[in-house]
């Protein structure tokens, strides 16, 4: 990108004071092959920052962020310096987003793989449909977190609102806190050996300090996999 | 109170049939009572509702003049997408082929539907289970479907579409979520959809990561960012409150707008949902033209109409109703064979009256495919009954399909003096019926009367 300011070698920054989305995801989806790092300035709560970025690229987003930054991210790591909006990391296949602050609704909904790091709270519906990610969240997750999700792992250091794990598939989630409610057909389950492998090995990539031995594991109970008239199923 | 009979009973016997509780409806609550679970099936509405079959053109005479029908040209051609998107797609036929899951239908079922569409110079769209390579592979201009699910949705995918469409819900079920049956979450459909193998699937009817027009205005820049603007954007409601959804999905910025009546087709949905949630399409493509051109985006944003779609008749009315196309899920099942006695098999006619009859059912009245058990090898994942339908053939068949309604569609564009099937025009249409006068604003026949507005 012409307008983009190359400072250093293999580093590019875009301000968003002077230069759109548009400028910038056009340049994060050419060719990156001489590009470590890539500063997002201003990002001033902007839309769809770093979406659909298919490169093993940093973008690091110094502020807040709208909805769905670093969507559909594959190999990237994104890093928002601030707060993100609804979605962050949504649907992401691989790479590693991280969250400074406080991320809202639906953080990393459908994300099939990669790491998502909030490092303050996540809002409602955090982890939904989650594919296959892995999320780890420092602080509380709001109600209706991992609905329906699939396959995956999510780590709540702090604590879980209503309805969490509802209508759960294979996707385990590891809470710290006081869990408000659990959804329907989710369940504590105790913790083995290779759980506390999985959360020490979260945590660790998260660079967060707890022993895994204050988590507890909650998972399908899988009562609603298969239709049946005495399970009072409701939808 | 009008006795019914059923054929030639013994004089004696008291058949005086209730229409509140017929033989249907004690068959339903006996079903029902039995066993404490809705009735699950396939395809779309059964039940009579206004249709295009309650218009009829007024052909060209003394006060219009009609095109020679094999010497004059017509055009069908088709643009879709052309307000926001830098890469519009363009057809050969305003004709194209509905979203259909792989995991619904078999794999060869949607190489089939691929090669024909190519063919044809129409699109194909995938379904709630993402995108197969065979299906990319042959399909020249394929839409994929962005669902609340996100099964299988994946940016390289979303980079290999032609066009995307974001589903907010299908003409069968206004509000509901997908549903598949374990017997056809198969190894390879689990895989995709990261399901366990052979789960009763019900998938969510809200989409994870938005709520609403707003957000739904943002969630279209977002895959708009992702695809650097070259991709249009269809957004597909089911029929319901049409004039508003429409609005509304031209606001969040659409480029293509999908309306789905309650005809439309599906693998597997409640039964109460399929006959008694949703309008008809008829209904339907009135709104959402009342809409668009309220809005003044008629030229600006194209319309599909789905749901109901089997003849050519069907077609040009939908067109001259103020439809730029059509799109066709269960006609073109049909043409693969769906509902018909019989499979081909390496040039040889095979009869499956006997697979029809295992289901419960026979010929002309099937609407299992949520069994996957398809006595045809149309909606199945079964390695055995999925051979029944090969591509070659099925592919063949529904080209024939699609060639016939594109003939009929200009035979009557010619007959009404256009030169091209998108200048077919509400003035060209009379109503048979009062309910189809009032329900798509055209006069009833021999009359200028349209109920409700004149
Ligand atoms: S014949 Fe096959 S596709 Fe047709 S209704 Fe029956 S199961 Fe469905």
């Amino acid at each position: 990108m012409v307008s983009a300011m190359k400072e250093a070698v293999g580093r590019v920054a875009f301000d968003l004071k002077r230069q759109s989305v548009r400028d910038l995801n056009q340049f994060l989806h050419g060719d990156l092959s001489e590009v470590r790092e890539v500063v997002v300035e201003n990002p001033d709560g902007a839309h769809s920052l770093a979406v659909g970025v298919n490169a093993p690229v940093h973008v690091e987003i110094c502020g807040h962020a709208g909805y769905y930054a670093a969507g559909m991210n594959k190999e990237a790591t994104v890093q928002v310096r601030g707060n993100a909006g609804p979605g962050v990391a949504e649907n992401m296949m691989s790479g590693h987003v991280e969250v400074g602050g406080f991320a809202s609704g639906g953080a990393g909904a459908s994300a099939h793989g990669g790491l998502l790091v909030i490092r303050g709270d996540a809002g409602l519906r955090c982890g939904i449909s989650l594919k296959g990610a892995d999320i780890v969240v420092g602080g509380d997750v709001g109600s209706f977190s991992a609905f329906m999700a699939q396959a995956g792992r999510m780590v709540v250091c702090g604590d879980a609102g209503d309805g969490l794990g509802d209508s759960l598939y294979e996707a385990v989630i590891y809470v710290r806190g006081k869990v408000r409610s659990l959804g329907a057909d989710a369940r504590l389950e105790p913790m083995k050996d290779e759980d506390h492998g999985a959360v020490r090995a979260l945590l660790a990539a998260a660079g967060i300090a707890h022993s895994s031995a204050e988590f507890k594991r909650i998972a399908s109970a899988r009562a609603l996999y298969h239709w049946n008239a005495d399970a009072n199923q409701t939808y | 109170m009008p006795t019914r009979l059923t054929d030639e009973p013994p004089a004696h016997l008291q058949l005086e049939e209730s229409a509140s509780f017929d033989r249907h409806i004690i068959h339903y609550i006996q079903r029902a009572a039995a066993t404490g679970l809705y009735e699950i099936r396939g395809l779309g509405a059964k039940r009579r509702v206004p249709h295009f079959d309650d218009l009829v053109f007024l052909g060209a005479s003394l006060s219009r003049y009609p095109l020679e029908g094999y010497r004059e040209k017509c055009s069908s051609e088709t643009v879709l997408g052309t307000r926001f998107a830098k890469r519009p797609v363009k057809l050969d036929i305003p004709i194209t082929i509905a979203g259909m899951s792989f995991g619904a239908l078999s794999a060869n079922v949607k190489e089939a539907l691929g090669r024909a569409a190519t063919e044809m110079g129409t699109s194909t769209t995938t379904g709630d289970g993402g995108m197969t390579a065979e299906e990319r592979r042959s399909s020249k201009t394929l839409v994929y479907q962005c669902l609340p699910s996100r099964y299988g949705f994946n940016p390289d995918d979303l980079r290999k579409a032609d066009a995307i469409e974001v589903v907010i819900g299908q003409g069968a079920k206004p509000g509901g979520g997908g549903m598949l049956l374990g017997q056809k979450v198969s190894p390879r459909v689990a895989a995709m959809r990261t399901l366990p193998e052979g789960v009763d699937q019900r998938s969510a009817s809200r989409h994870p990561d938005w709520t609403g027009p707003d957000d739904l205005a943002i969630k279209i820049k977002e895959l708009r960012e992702i695809t650097d603007w070259q991709t249009p954007i269809y957004v597909k409601v089911g029929a319901t409150r049409v004039f508003h959804d429409v609005k509304l999905a031209v606001h969040a910025g659409a480029d293509v707008v999908v309306v789905d009546g309650m005809q439309g087709g599906t693998a597997a949905t409640q039964w109460a949902f399929i006959e008694h949630v949703g309008i008809p399409s008829l209904a339907a493509v009135r709104q959402a033209v009342d809409a668009l051109e309220d809005l003044n985006k008629k030229e600006e944003v194209q319309l599909i109409v789905s749901g109901g779609i089997r003849t050519g008749a069907d077609v040009a009315k939908a067109l001259a109703l103020g439809a730029d196309a059509v799109s066709i899920g269960q006609g073109v099942l049909v043409a693969l064979g769906c509902n018909s006695n019989s499979y081909v098999q390496d040039g040889e006619q095979v009869s499956a009256a006997a697979d029809y009859h295992k289901l419960g059912t026979a010929a002309g009245f099937c609407h299992h495919c949520q069994t996957g058990q398809c006595p045809v090898g149309v909606t199945t994942q079964d390695p055995i009954l999925e051979q029944r339908l090969q591509p070659a053939v099925g592919a063949r068949r529904v080209r024939n399909y699609l060639k016939t309604l594109n003939m009929e569609l200009t035979m009557i564009a010619r007959a009404c003096g256009k030169q091209d099937v998108h200048h077919l025009e509400r003035e060209d249409l009379v109503a048979l019926t009062i309910e189809a006068a009032a329900i798509a604003g055209v006069p009833l026949a021999g009359t200028t009367w349209i109920p409700g507005r004149n």
